[in-house]
C-alpha cells in the first residue's frame, strides 16, 4: 500500500492504531461468512474526529474504505472486497448516555450488543434486537445490516429501535440524522440508512430506544416426531393471531449437534423441536402459553414442556444461540443460508430443503426463526472436497431460488453483502437497482465506501458468490 | 406541446371519461388556494407512469391525491398543473390472512381495507384523522401519526415494501412482502411522510395485525398538565402496554364533547367521558377478561388520587374516534385554526405544555392540546377571527414554540394553518446537517421536479 497513506494514518492514530503487516491483516480478511478479502491496512479510530480524518485520507489517496464492527457478519459486509482501509470500531465502544426515564441510549458503534443490555439491566430495560452473535457483534454492525434475532418476532428488528445516527459520509462530511424525539420532520434518512450495509457512511454515534423487560416470560419446548408437524404448528400459531416473543425451530440433526455440546436435555430421537417464548403481562403470558401449547398438541407434539425456571430457560436458549457453533464440531466447514418465506410456506419449504439435501447427498441442518419465516439452513461440507463444495453452493442457490418462488426474499437479516449481490436481479428490476444505486450516490458519490457490495458487479447473474477455494485448480482430494 | 395537445394526450392515456378539466369540478383538488388545470382518475400503475413521463417532458407540476382529506395540510408546492387522483386504484392485490401480510393499491380507502381484514379478525393500526374517508396511500404519504402508535408504531414499522413511480416515469419497488427482509435499501421508508414529493405510490405491502378484542377506555382527570404527565410517566415504567395513551388539555376535552365532535363522530357518550375544565389522561387497552381486570386495577393505581371513569364498549369506540379526529374537530372550531405539531422526549412533555400554554395565553389566543404518550403534542391555536391581529399573535406563538422545542432537542412543524398564513409555517433557525442530503434525494427521485410538493423547499 501507499507508504504516505500509512504514514499519515499512523500520525493520526499512533503506531498502535494501524495494522498493515500481512500476519496482522489475516485476522481482518474474513468475517462470519465463507468469503475472504484482505485489506491493505486496518485503522482504529478513537472517536468521531479520527473517523472524519480517516475518510479524508482515503479520499486524498483514493482508496476504498470499509467499516467493521466485530466481524461476525455473514455476507461479507465488513470485508475489503477491493482492498483499502478497514476501519475497525473496536476502540469506539463507549455507552455515551443512558436516559432511563425516556428509555433511550446513545452509544458508539463499537459497543457490543449484549453489553448495552447488561449495562441497563438494573433499570429494568434492555436493547431488544438480539442476534445470535449478540455477545460479540456490535451495535454499529447491527445498524449497517439491520440485524434481527429470535426476539425480533415481537419486538422488531434494528431499524425499529434506532432513532438517530451520527455518521461520516464518504466525502468526510459529518451528518446527524433523525432525532431522539420521535417524528423528525423531513425524509426518514435514519430509516433508509439502517441496513445500508456500510455503503452510505461510517456510523459514529447511534441513538437507540430501550425497551422495558417483560414482567413475565414463559419458554415452551415442543417436541415432534415429524418436521411437518412442527412447521404446521408455526403456521397455525401465526394464523391464530398469537405473536410469541420468539418462535424458533431446530430439526433433528441440529438437536443432536446442540445437545452433544450444551446438554440441555433435548430429545436425541426427535425430528424437530420448537422453542417458543411468550412474554408480557403475567395474565397475557398465562393465556398465550396455554394457547400455544394447545396448538402444539393439535399438531401432534410428542410433548410440550414448560421451562421450570430461569436456569432451564437460559439453558434451552443457550442451545439455540450456540447452534452454529455446535455445527462446527461436526464439520470442518459449513455454509449458513438466510432465506425468507411467507410463514404459511414453511412446511413446503422445509420439505424442499430435505429433497435438495438428498439430491446432493449433503447434510443440511435447520435452525431458524420460524415465527418470521426466516430460514437458516446449515449445509455441512468438507473444504478439501471440491465437488462437495460446488454442490454446497448449488444446494444453497436452489434453496434461495425456492424462497423467491414462494414469494420470499434472499436475505432476512444477514445482508446481501458480497455473497448475494448477484442474486439481487432475481428480486429487483434494473430500474429498482438503478434508483438504489443513485440513492447510494447521494451518500457515497464516488463509491469509495464499501465498494463491490449489494449490487451485482459482474456477470453470472443469479448465482451466490463464494470465493474460489484455495485448491480450486487441484483435482478432487478423493475420488 | 400546446395545452390542447397535452389534454388530448392525457385523455389518450386515461380515457376522456377519467380526465377532468371543468374548473367547477377541479375545486375539490385544490391545495390551499391553488387548483390544478386538470385532474385524472388513474386506472393502473402504467397509466401513472405514462402521465408522469408526459408531465416530466412538458414540465408540468403533479400532485398525487387520494381521498383529498389531507390537502388542507401545509404542503409547499412549486406549482400545480395536474392532480393524479388515485382513488380508482383501490384493490386488494393480495391478502394472505394466515401470513398476516397484504398488498394493496395505494388508493384503497382505509375503511374498505379494514372491512376485508375484519372478516379475518385482523386490522391495520393506521387510523388517522378523517379515518372514514382517507386512503392508505394518502395516509402514509401524509405522515400523520395514528393514536395506535403507542402500541403498534407508525407506518415505518409495518410497511414491508412498496411500488412507486418516480419522477422520470419509471415504476420501481423496494422491500418485499415478507415480514423480515434486508435485501436492498428500504427506499419506501423515504416515501412515508414525503407528501408525494418523491414518487407516486401505486402499491403498498403491509403487515396486518390480529384485531384486539374487547377494547376499553380508562379516563383519569387531573388539575394540571404536570399531574397528568406524571401518570403517563408512571404508566411508561409499568408493565402495562396500552394501545393508546393521550393527555388532553381542558379545552381539548371540551371540544371532544362539543357539537362539532358530535357531528364528526356521532354517538352517545356518558357526561363524564371527557372531563370539564380539567386535564385528562385517556388510555385504551384490550384483552381477555383477566387482562382487562389487571389493567383496570393497575391503571387505578397509576392514576393515584385522580377522579377516574371507565367506558363501556360503545362509548369506548366513540371516545377513541373523537380523540383520533381531534384535528378535524379543532379545524372546525375556529375560523383560523392553527395546528402545531411538536415532539420531544416524553419526560419533557410537561414542560413543553407549560411553555406552550404560557405562549398562547400571552398572545391572548385560546388553545387546546393533545399529547401522545410517545412524546408528540398537537397544539391547536383557536383564534376568534382570521385577521391581521390574529396572524401576528399566531406568529409570536409559533416563534416561542420553535424556541421551546429547539431548547429541548425537539421538533416542530405546522401541518395545518389558514392558507393566507402559510408563510408562518416556514421553519426558522433550522440548523440541520442533513438538509443537503434531503435535497439531493429529492433530485434523485424527481430530477425534473415533476412532483409539485416540496416539503423541504423552504428550509434554510
Amino acid at each position: 500500500m501507499d507508504s504516505r497513506l500509512l504514514r499519515n494514518l499512523r500520525k493520526l492514530l499512533g503506531a498502535g492504531g494501524v495494522l498493515h503487516k500481512p500476519e496482522d491483516l489475516i485476522l481482518y480478511e474474513y468475517d462470519g461468512s465463507v468469503d475472504v478479502a484482505r485489506p491493505d491496512c486496518v485503522a482504529f479510530p478513537r472517536g468521531t474526529a479520527d473517523v472524519v480524518e480517516i475518510v479524508r485520507l482515503a479520499n486524498r489517496h483514493r482508496v476504498p474504505l470499509v467499516g467493521r464492527g466485530a466481524g461476525t457478519g455473514l455476507s461479507g459486509g465488513a470485508l475489503a472486497r477491493e482492498g483499502g482501509i478497514v476501519t475497525s470500531f473496536a476502540r469506539m465502544n463507549r455507552i455515551l448516555e443512558v436516559d432511563v426515564e425516556n428509555q433511550r441510549a446513545k452509544v458508539q458503534p463499537g459497543v457490543v450488543n449484549s453489553d448495552l443490555s447488561l449495562a441497563v439491566a438494573h433499570t429494568g430495560l434492555h436493547f431488544a434486537p438480539d442476534p445470535s452473535s449478540q455477545k460479540a457483534c456490535t451495535i454499529g454492525g447491527n445498524v449497517s445490516e439491520n440485524s434481527g434475532g429470535p426476539h425480533t418476532l415481537a419486538y422488531g428488528v434494528t431499524s425499529n429501535h434506532v432513532l438517530a445516527l451520527e455518521a461520516v459520509l464518504a466525502t468526510g462530511e459529518l451528518v446527524r440524522l433523525g432525532s431522539s424525539a420521535v417524528d423528525p420532520p423531513g425524509y426518514d434518512l435514519t430509516g433508509v440508512f439502517v441496513g445500508s450495509e456500510g455503503t452510505f457512511g461510517l456510523v459514529t454515534e447511534i441513538g437507540v430506544r430501550l425497551t422495558l423487560l417483560p414482567e413475565a416470560v414463559k419458554t415452551l419446548l415442543a417436541i415432534y416426531d415429524s418436521i411437518d408437524d412442527a412447521t404446521e404448528t408455526v403456521a397455525e400459531i401465526t394464523a391464530r393471531g398469537i405473536t410469541p416473543a420468539a418462535c424458533e425451530m431446530m430439526d433433528g440433526w441440529t438437536i443432536r449437534a446442540v445437545e452433544d455440546y450444551v446438554h440441555a436435555g433435548l430429545p436425541l430421537d426427535a425430528a424437530a423441536i420448537l422453542l417458543i417464548d411468550v412474554d408480557g403481562l403475567r395474565e397475557v403470558v398465562e393465556a398465550e402459553a396455554e394457547a400455544v401449547a394447545d396448538v402444539c398438541r393439535v399438531h401432534h407434539a410428542r410433548s410440550v414442556r414448560l421451562a421450570r425456571d430461569a436456569a432451564e430457560r437460559d439453558l434451552l436458549w443457550k442451545g439455540r444461540k450456540n447452534a452454529f457453533g455446535a455445527a462446527g464440531r461436526f464439520s470442518s466447514s459449513y455454509y449458513t443460508q438466510d432465506g425468507v418465506i411467507p410463514r404459511t410456506k414453511l412446511p413446503a419449504t422445509l420439505r424442499r430443503i430435505g429433497e435438495i439435501g438428498r439430491k446432493y447427498d449433503l447434510t443440511i441442518g435447520n435452525v431458524f426463526h420460524a415465527g418470521d419465516g426466516n430460514l437458516h439452513p446449515i449445509i455441512l461440507f468438507d473444504e478439501r472436497n471440491q465437488q462437495q463444495f460446488r454442490d454446497t453452493v448449488r444446494a444453497a442457490s436452489e434453496i434461495i431460488e425456492f424462497c423467491i418462488a414462494m414469494g420470499g426474499s434472499i436475505t432476512g437479516e444477514h445482508g446481501v453483502g458480497m455473497e448475494k449481490d448477484r442474486l439481487m436481479p432475481l428480486l429487483f428490476s434494473e430500474a429498482d437497482l438503478d434508483l438504489m444505486k443513485r440513492v447510494r450516490g447521494v451518500f457515497n458519490p464516488d463509491g469509495l465506501l464499501n465498494p463491490g457490495k449489494i449490487f451485482p458487479t459482474s456477470k453470472g447473474c443469479g448465482e451466490i458468490y463464494v470465493r474460489p477455494q484455495p485448491a480450486a485448480a487441484a483435482p478432487p482430494a478423493q475420488a | 406541446m400546446t395545452a390542447a395537445g397535452i389534454l388530448s394526450n392525457l385523455a389518450g392515456i386515461v380515457g376522456s371519461a377519467n380526465l377532468i378539466t371543468d374548473p367547477a369540478q377541479l375545486g375539490i383538488y385544490g391545495v390551499g388556494r391553488t387548483a390544478p388545470k386538470a385532474a385524472m382518475r388513474l386506472g393502473s400503475n402504467q397509466e401513472v407512469a405514462e402521465i408522469v413521463r408526459l408531465a416530466a417532458a412538458e414540465q408540468l407540476a403533479l400532485v398525487p391525491v387520494g381521498a383529498r382529506t389531507k390537502l388542507g395540510m401545509n404542503i409547499p408546492l412549486r406549482g400545480y398543473d395536474l392532480a393524479l387522483d388515485m382513488t380508482r386504484l383501490d384493490r386488494v392485490v393480495a391478502y394472505d390472512p394466515d401470513d398476516l401480510t397484504m398488498s394493496v393499491e395505494a388508493g384503497i380507502p382505509l375503511r374498505k381495507l379494514s372491512e376485508v381484514l375484519a372478516a379475518h379478525r385482523q386490522f391495520l393500526p393506521l387510523a388517522v384523522p378523517f379515518a372514514d374517508r382517507t386512503t392508505v396511500g394518502g395516509t402514509i404519504a401524509s405522515g400523520v401519526d395514528p393514536p395506535l402508535r403507542q402500541f403498534y408504531g407508525t407506518a415505518r414499522d409495518y410497511v414491508l415494501g412498496m411500488e412507486f413511480v418516480i419522477g422520470d416515469g419509471r415504476i420501481v419497488k423496494s422491500g418485499g412482502r415478507v415480514v423480515k427482509n434486508v435485501s436492498g435499501y428500504d427506499l419506501h421508508k423515504l416515501l412515508i411522510g414525503s407528501l408525494g414529493s418523491l414518487g407516486v405510490m401505486t402499491k403498498i405491502n403491509l403487515r396486518t395485525f390480529p384485531a384486539p378484542m374487547s377494547i376499553r377506555v380508562f379516563v383519569a382527570c387531573f388539575d394540571s398538565a404536570q399531574e397528568a404527565v406524571g401518570m403517563r410517566q408512571r404508566l411508561a415504567q409499568s408493565p402495562l402496554r396500552p394501545l393508546t395513551m393521550e393527555i388532553l388539555s381542558p379545552l381539548a376535552a371540551e371540544l371532544l364533547s362539543g357539537t362539532v365532535a358530535a357531528r364528526t363522530e356521532p354517538g352517545e357518550l356518558p357526561s363524564d367521558a371527557f372531563p370539564r375544565a380539567r386535564w385528562a389522561v385517556i388510555v385504551s387497552y384490550a384483552g381477555i377478561e383477566k387482562v382487562l381486570g389487571r389493567y383496570d386495577r393497575d391503571l387505578r393505581q397509576t392514576a393515584g388520587a385522580a377522579e377516574i371513569t371507565t367506558l363501556g364498549e360503545e362509548p369506548t369506540r366513540i371516545a377513541l374516534g373523537r380523540v383520533r379526529e381531534f384535528v378535524p374537530i379543532a379545524l372546525e372550531s375556529s375560523p383560523a385554526t392553527v395546528i402545531i405539531k411538536m415532539s420531544v422526549l416524553p419526560g419533557r412533555i410537561s414542560e413543553l405544555l407549560e411553555d406552550a400554554a404560557v405562549a398562547a395565553e400571552k398572545a391572548g389566543l385560546s388553545w387546546a392540546a393533545i399529547a401522545r404518550g410517545v412524546g408528540v403534542v398537537y397544539f391547536a391555536l383557536l383564534p376568534e377571527a382570521k385577521n391581521d391581529g390574529a396572524r401576528s399573535r399566531v406568529d409570536n406563538v409559533i416563534k416561542d414554540l420553535a424556541d421551546a422545542c429547539g431548547s429541548r432537542n425537539g421538533n416542530i412543524t405546522v401541518p395545518w394553518l389558514p392558507d393566507e398564513w402559510k408563510s408562518l409555517a416556514a421553519p426558522r433557525n433550522v440548523h440541520r446537517t442533513d438538509l443537503d442530503l434531503m435535497r439531493k434525494l429529492k433530485n434523485v427521485f424527481d430530477p425534473s421536479g415533476t412532483f409539485a410538493p416540496d416539503p423541504i423547499a423552504s428550509w434554510k
